[in-house]
């Protein structure tokens, strides 16, 4: 146990120390360190998990399809085929056949039993580390819902991915993103809702005005997002339960948008464009008071705080160029963190605080990339005609963005990379989908 | 909630009417058979004496309309990449449409700033309200009330030009002054 706490307070610090990749302790306990160097993915064994009611073998079934593609889905696991098994656990119960495990190199074992009454679902689940032979953890159980089965298959590869990394898992969360369709000069917009692997998609609007760049409260319970229903550009806010919605009380002016939500939720960081002129802006939703937050006749936009609450990091092209800055949470003179070739964009902190998201456009090209809080060791991500607007997992490990293929057919995708610039994918979205904003892992 | 849903038809079937008639400025109006007040004001001196037949065919020939403005006057300038700079040919197409709106005193402008999709959507939306302000400033220098003129930006959200290449995008890189009769402000 000590040494995984040990291991979990420095991760930070290694991943900011060494280009963060995926990386497996050889010859020691189970366990990916995220932040070192390349190495193959763990492979581990998921045998189907047991029914152990009547008529719950295909919900067993199919959580089981769900734990194994979480975990795949990281590009830090590979799921040995059955078809390779030499013997499947007689029951949840009995003991593990290490040595057919050790056999077929599985270096994890996943077993799980599914119990079905009525609209009741029970999951249970335990992890074997197969080269000690022992087991990692202790089984655990959810109770839910039936027609929350997928959230159960989420809440188990989430407890696996962190028992393995020391890391906080990511796949019991939803995002919420802008969906698309029509063509490019006619495009249709809504804001719809899925879990972060794309399943469960709905949407929370109807198509009829412009909508931009939702953003999830940080308990996932709103969303706030620019709205042209009005006529003009407007800040909404939407209860996600009950899809109600409502123009918040800005500053003054043509133009608010670019809404984030302050961490306790409570307050909007926002810009109000005047006579051509963008700032940013705070309004606190309950009192309803305002306080601006720069004061400048450039570009302010795209303000997004700390975790800590302490500071903004926004975008301003007071340098001529498009660059990212800091500044205190209340306002004050701001420090440049963006040097390198290029203009930097849609800045956003990552939910550990080591980190800083971007869009960097630079000869042409579009890319999304990581830079520490003072700016140094910025690195690429990802490179195409078109990426932007990244959103953090809630562990921190993993980006979604927006990719846009060119030309007259052409059209956005969210895409997800993991902070090493692997594993780097499209989010199936059912059409055009762009804006990701990522919520937090769910109760 | 039948009532509620009721009235959001009804409100969506009028606005469809009125955007999908061709002369919804009124300015023009041939027919005038409509009861939404089609040539509400604006132009009004010369419906009364323009025959039916004339009304019909639209308006753009009529120079105190909004089709002879967007077609003859121009309703769009163009930018150069990033910038909110007006070019002397924008300032000359601008100096026509200021002398349009001094003459159709009754209409009321929207100026619509917009950009190409060389950029992050967010900075876009700020760039193009600099660009529909850079319109609107130079509107109301050559002696436009102010109080006729509103911005907004669509920022690359609504491309005229969909092809990704430099000919589309300086085509997108615009401010669009739209117009619009007083009596609907």
């Amino acid at each position: 146990m000590l040494t995984r706490t040990i291991a979990l307070l420095l991760a930070p610090l290694v991943a900011a120390a060494a280009l963060p990749a995926p990386a497996l302790a050889q010859g020691g306990p189970l366990r990916i360190t995220i932040s070192e160097g390349v190495i193959e993915p763990l492979p581990f064994a998921v045998p189907g998990f047991q029914a152990e009611t009547a008529g719950a073998e295909q919900l067993a079934a199919d959580i089981t399809r769900v734990v194994a593609q979480d975990l795949s889905g990281t590009g830090l696991f590979r799921e040995i085929p059955s078809s390779s098994f030499i013997s499947t656990p007689g029951s949840f119960a009995s003991p593990v056949a290490y040595p057919d495990w050790r056999a077929i190199n599985a270096q994890a074992l996943i077993t799980g039993a599914v119990a079905v009454n009525g609209d009741q679902l029970t999951v249970k689940f335990r992890l074997y580390d197969v080269f000690t032979g022992a087991e990692l953890g202790e089984g655990l159980q959810f109770a839910g819902t039936r027609g929350g089965w997928r959230r159960m298959g989420h809440k188990v590869a989430d407890a696996v991915y962190s028992r393995i990394t020391g890391e906080s898992g990511y796949f019991d969360s939803r995002v919420v993103f802008v969906s698309e369709s029509g063509a490019k000069d006619n495009r249709a917009r809504r804001l719809g809702i899925m879990d972060y692997d794309g399943e469960n998609r709905q949407f929370l609007t109807d198509s009829n005005s412009l909508v931009l760049a939702p953003r999830f409260s940080p308990n996932g319970d709103r969303v706030l997002y620019t709205s042209y229903e009005s006529g003009f550009p407007r800040i909404n806010l939407l209860d996600v339960a009950s899809v109600g919605r409502r123009q918040i009380s800005t500053v003054e002016g043509e133009m608010a948008f670019s809404p984030r939500f302050s961490k306790d939720g409570g307050a909007v960081i926002y810009s109000v464009s005047t006579g051509g002129n963008t700032d940013i802006y705070r309004t606190d939703l309950n009192s309803g008071a305002h306080s601006r937050l720069t004061s400048a006749p450039s570009i302010e936009t795209s303000p997004s705080l700390s975790p800590d609450g302490s500071r903004i990091v926004f975008e301003s092209d007071r340098s001529g160029t498009q660059q990212i800055y800091v500044m205190s949470a209340s306002g004050g003179e701001p420090q440049r963190i963006s040097f390198g070739e290029g203009r930097y964009g849609s800045p956003v902190w990552s939910p550990r605080g080591d980190l800083i998201a971007f869009t960097k456009q630079n000869a042409g090209r579009f890319h999304i990339g990581v830079m520490r809080t003072d700016g140094s060791e910025e690195r690429l991500l990802t490179s195409s005609f078109l990426d932007e607007s990244p959103t953090w997992a809630p562990n921190g490990r993993v980006l979604m963005f927006t990719r846009e293929t060119q030309g007259a057919s052409g059209g956005p995708q969210v895409h997800s990379v993991d902070i090493s610039g692997r594993n780097l994918k499209p989010v199936p979205t059912g059409g055009f989908s762009s804006d990701p904003s990522w919520g937090p892992l769910q109760q | 909630m039948n009532k509620y849903l009721t009235a959001s038809i009804l409100i969506g079937a009028l606005a469809l009417s009125a955007c999908t008639r061709p002369d919804r400025f009124g300015a023009g109006a041939g027919a005038g058979a409509d009861g939404l007040g089609a040539g509400a004001g604006a132009g009004a001196g010369f419906d009364q004496s323009a025959g039916i037949g004339q009304g019909g065919l639209g308006g753009a020939g009529n120079p105190n309309s909004p089709e002879y403005f967007a077609q003859s006057i121009g309703d769009r300038v163009l930018f150069s990449v990033d910038q909110s700079t007006l070019t002397s040919e924008a300032m000359a197409t601008l100096d026509g449409q200021a002398q349009w709106l001094m003459t159709n005193s009754d209409y009321l402008a929207v100026i619509e700033g917009h950009a190409d999709e060389q950029g992050t959507r967010e900075y876009n939306v700020a760039l193009g309200a600099r660009r529909a302000n850079a319109a609107r400033e130079y509107l109301i220098s050559r002696g436009v009330p102010s109080s006729r003129l509103r911005t907004i930006s669509y920022g690359k959200e609504r491309p005229v030009a969909t092809c990704s290449d430099p000919s589309c995008y300086a085509q997108n890189r615009r401010a669009v002054t739209v117009i619009a009769a007083g009596a609907l402000s």
